[in-house]
C-alpha cells in the first residue's frame, strides 16, 4: 500500500496566550511512499517527524493537506478505520495482560464481517508471535520481559491485524546499544518478510541510514531532503543535511570562493571553475581527507586515535566550525605523530560547498 | 548501623517520638487489653478500691447482649450497602471528570467540598432534607415536609416519614445509606482521579488505534490499571464503615435512632461509647477488641479476594 502525503501541514495553537505564537510542527509536506518500502523519518527533536507519523496514524488531525493510502483519501478517516498498526515509543503494552492477551486484544475488537472465531484469533496471534520470535513467551506479563522482547510484542500486536501500513515511533530509543543493533536488523527482516509499507521515526541518523529504503530528513517542520540513504549522504542538499548525517560528523570550515578557487585561510584547496565568488561553508567528510606531505590543507595536529581497522587523525584549524578537523584513514597509513602540523589532500566527491547565507549547496563540476 | 558506643544518642533523639507513642498509643492499647480481661471492670469502682477477677466475662456479656447484636447488624448492613455503591459511583464520576476538559477544576472542587465539611454539619443538613418540618395544630398533622418529601409529592407520591416519629428501620437505613455514600464520595473520587491521571495516555491511544469500544476500554484497560487504587478505596471503605458513628449522630442525634425508638441505629462504636458513659470500661474494651478482630478478619478477607483482581 503506497502512502501519499499532500501538502500536509500541522499547526499547534500557541500555549502561551499572550505571545499568541503558533507552532508550525509540520509545514507543507508532500511525499509519496512507495508500496512495501521501509521509510525512515529522520530529524532532531522538534522537527515534526513524530507529528507526521501521528497524522498518518490518525491520532492527530492535520491542519491542512491530504493523506492517501493507495487511492483512498484517509484524511478524514478515524484511526481505527485506517488499517494501521502503530508501535509506540515506550511500547504501551497493557501491563495487566499477558503477551498472548496483548496480541489478541486488537483482534477481539473486530466486529461484523471481520469478526474472527476463537481458533482464527489464536492462529493469527501465534503467527504474529512466531514472526517476531516470541512464541515461547506467550504467558508472561510485559514486566517479566526485557526491553527487546517488549518491543517484539508491541510489533506483534501491531502486525496481528494485518495492517495496511505499519508505523513505528522511535522503535529503538528505549533499547541498549547492543540490542539496538540486533533489533534494527530484526525490524528490517520483519518488514521484508511481511512486505508491509513501514514508516518509522528516529533521531538517530545511523539507525535510519542502516535499515531504511528511503530516508526523509526533516528540520523545524520542513522536509530537507528525501532519498536513498547513501544518495542523501553523498549528495546533501544543504548544510543541515550534510551535518546531520554521518558519524563522526562532517568537517565544516569557513572559507571563500574567489576566481574559481576555494580558499580556506590563505590556502587554495580546490578548483571550482565557474562558481561565482562568495563566502562559503566547506563540508568535507572525515573519510574525504587524508594526510599527505604534499597536501593542500594545513592543520594543527592534535593526536591520532587508532581504533583497530581505522585510525582517526584529530587536528584543528582556526576556520573550522567544529572543535576538531577529523580524518578517518586506514590504520595502515603511518602519520608522524610528533609533527606539529598535518597536511591533507581532499577527495573532490567528499567535498561540498554551501553558501554562507542560505546554507544551500553550491554545486560545482568535479574534474 | 550506629556505633555501639553512641547508641544512647540514637535513643535520645528518638525519645520524644517514643514517649508520645508509649503514652498515647501503646499504653491505651495495653490498658484496653487489661480492662477487657478484668471481669466487670469499671474506673469508678476501681478507684473505690474494688478488685476484679481476671476472666473473659466481659466478652461473654458483650456477645450475649441483644443490643450488641443489633449494633453489629446495623453496622454490617451499612458497610455492605454503602461500600459497593460509593465505590461504583466514585469510579463513574472520576472517569467522567477525567474525560471533560472545561470546568474540570471547578467540578473537582465541588465534588471535594463534602470532604472538608464537618460531618455533623452535613448530617444536620441531611436531617433537614429528610425531615418533616412543622406541625399543623388544627389538623394535628405535619404539614410542611422536607425537600425529599416535597420532591416525592411533586411527582405524585406520598411523603414518607424518614427519620421522625413512626419511621421504619428500612427508611432510617435508606437515609443513612444516602448520607454515607454521599459523604464517602469525595475521598474516593480524589483517589481514583489521581489514579486515572497517572495512567499513561498511550494505552488509550493504543486502544484507539485498535478501535476498542468505549465500554471495553473501561472494563479491560481503565479498571484493571486502576485496580490498586480501587483496592485501597474498598479496603479503607470497609474499615471506615465498621467505625461508623458520627454520621448517625449527625442525623439522629446522640439518641442514635428516631424519637420513638432511641438506639435503633446504634453501631458498634456507639455501643463502646455507651458502655464508657455508664462507667463500664471493661465492657467497652471488650467491645472495642471484638470490633478490632472483626475489622481485621474482614480486611484480611478483602485482601485475599482483591489480590486476585489487582493486576500488578
Amino acid at each position: 500500500m503506497k502512502v501519499v502525503l499532500e501538502n500536509l501541514t500541522k499547526i499547534f495553537p500557541s500555549r502561551d496566550k499572550k505571545s499568541g505564537k503558533e507552532v508550525v510542527a509540520v509545514n507543507d509536506f508532500t511525499f509519496e511512499i512507495p508500496d512495501g518500502q521501509l521509510v525512515g523519518l529522520l530529524g532532531p527533536s522538534g522537527c515534526g517527524k513524530s507529528t507526521t507519523l501521528y497524522m498518518i496514524s490518525g491520532l492527530q488531525k492535520p491542519t491542512s493537506g491530504k493523506i492517501y493510502f493507495g487511492d483512498d483519501d484517509v484524511t478524514e478517516l478515524s484511526t481505527e478505520n485506517r488499517g494501521i498498526g502503530l508501535v509506540f515509543q515506550n511500547y504501551a503494552l497493557y501491563p495487566h495482560m499477558t503477551v498472548m492477551q496483548n496480541i489478541l486484544f486488537p483482534l477481539q475488537n473486530l466486529t461484523g464481517k471481520d469478526k474472527l472465531t476463537k481458533q482464527e484469533m489464536l492462529d493469527r496471534a501465534y503467527n504474529a508471535a512466531r514472526l517476531v520470535q516470541i512464541d515461547e513467551l506467550m504467558d508472561r506479563k510485559p514486566s517479566e520481559l526485557s526491553g527487546g522482547q517488549q518491543q517484539r510484542v508491541a510489533i506483534a500486536r501491531a502486525l496481528v491485524k494485518m495492517p495496511r501500513v505499519l508505523l513505528l515511533d522511535e522503535p529503538l530509543s528505549n533499547l541498549d546499544a547492543r540490542l539496538r543493533l540486533q533489533t534494527r536488523e530484526e525490524i528490517r527482516r520483519i518488514q521484508k518478510e511481511t512486505g508491509i509499507t513501514t514508516i518509522f521515526v528516529t533521531h538517530d541518523q545511523e539507525e535510519a541510514m542502516s535499515i531504511s529504503d528511503v530516508i526523509v530528513v526533516m528540520k523545524l517542520g520542513v522536509v530537507q531532503q528525501i532519498g536513498k540513504p547513501q544518495d542523501v549522504y553523498d549528495d546533501p542538499k544543504n548544510l543541515f543535511v550534510a551535518t546531520f548525517l554521518g558519524t563522526p560528523p562532517i568537517n565544516v570550515l569557513e572559507g571563500k570562493v574567489e576566481g574559481g578557487k576555494v580558499y580556506i585561510g590563505d590556502e587554495a584547496v580546490m578548483d571550482v571553475a565557474g562558481v561565482e565568488d562568495q563566502n562559503v561553508y566547506i563540508g568535507i567528510r572525515p573519510e574525504g581527507i587524508e594526510p599527505n606531505p604534499n597536501g593542500v590543507l594545513t592543520c594543527k595536529l592534535n593526536n591520532v586515535e587508532v581504533m583497530g581497522r581505522d585510525a582517526s587523525v584529530v587536528s584543528s584549524h582556526e576556520a573550522s566550525r567544529n572543535p576538531v578537523v577529523r580524518a578517518i584513514i586506514s590504520s595502515d597509513i603511518q602519520v608522524d605523530t610528533t609533527a606539529d602540523t598535518v597536511k591533507y589532500n581532499i577527495k573532490p566527491h567528499k567535498f561540498f560547498l554551501f553558501n554562507k547565507e542560505t546554507e544551500e549547496r553550491v554545486y560545482f563540476e568535479v574534474k | 548501623m550506629v556505633d555501639s558506643k553512641h547508641q544512647w544518642k540514637a535513643w535520645l533523639y528518638l525519645s520524644p517520638a517514643i514517649i508520645l507513642l508509649l503514652v498515647f498509643t501503646v499504653w491505651p492499647i495495653f490498658n484496653t487489653l487489661r480492662m477487657a480481661f478484668l471481669n466487670g471492670y469499671g474506673n469508678m469502682a476501681a478507684m473505690g478500691g474494688a478488685t476484679f477477677q481476671f476472666g473473659i466475662e466481659n466478652f461473654l456479656k458483650v456477645i450475649e447482649y441483644d443490643k450488641f447484636l443489633d449494633c453489629l447488624k446495623t453496622t454490617a448492613i451499612l458497610c455492605v450497602a454503602t461500600v459497593p455503591i460509593s465505590t461504583t459511583l466514585a469510579l463513574l464520576i472520576a472517569v467522567a471528570l477525567n474525560s471533560i476538559k472545561p470546568l474540570q477544576k471547578t467540578l473537582q472542587t465541588i465534588f471535594f467540598l463534602p470532604y472538608v465539611t464537618n460531618s455533623i454539619a452535613i448530617g444536620m443538613v441531611f436531617a433537614t432534607m429528610f425531615n418533616i418540618v412543622g406541625y399543623n395544630p388544627v389538623e394535628k398533622v405535619a404539614d410542611t415536609w422536607g425537600i425529599i418529601n416535597n420532591v416525592i409529592q411533586f411527582f405524585g407520591g406520598e411523603g414518607i416519614s424518614w427519620i421522625n416519629q413512626g419511621s421504619t428501620y428500612t427508611a432510617n437505613i435508606a437515609v443513612m445509606i444516602v448520607y454515607i455514600v454521599w459523604n464517602a464520595l469525595p475521598f474516593k473520587i480524589l483517589i481514583l482521579l489521581g489514579g486515572l491521571q497517572s495512567i499513561n495516555k498511550q494505552y488509550y491511544d493504543a486502544a484507539k488505534v485498535d478501535g476498542t469500544p468505549k465500554a471495553r476500554v473501561l472494563t479491560r484497560i481503565t479498571i484493571p490499571l486502576l485496580s490498586p487504587m480501587l483496592a485501597y478505596v474498598i479496603i479503607t471503605g470497609f474499615i471506615g464503615g465498621f467505625k461508623e458513628y458520627s454520621s448517625i449522630v449527625g442525623i439522629f442525634g446522640e439518641k442514635m435512632g428516631p424519637p420513638d425508638d432511641a438506639g435503633r441505629l446504634n453501631t458498634m462504636v456507639g455501643f463502646v461509647y455507651d458502655a464508657l458513659e455508664k462507667d463500664r470500661q471493661g465492657l467497652a474494651s471488650a467491645g472495642a477488641l471484638i470490633l478490632f478482630v472483626i475489622i481485621l478478619v474482614v480486611t484480611l478477607f478483602n485482601n485475599k479476594v482483591i489480590k486476585k483482581h489487582v493486576h500488578y
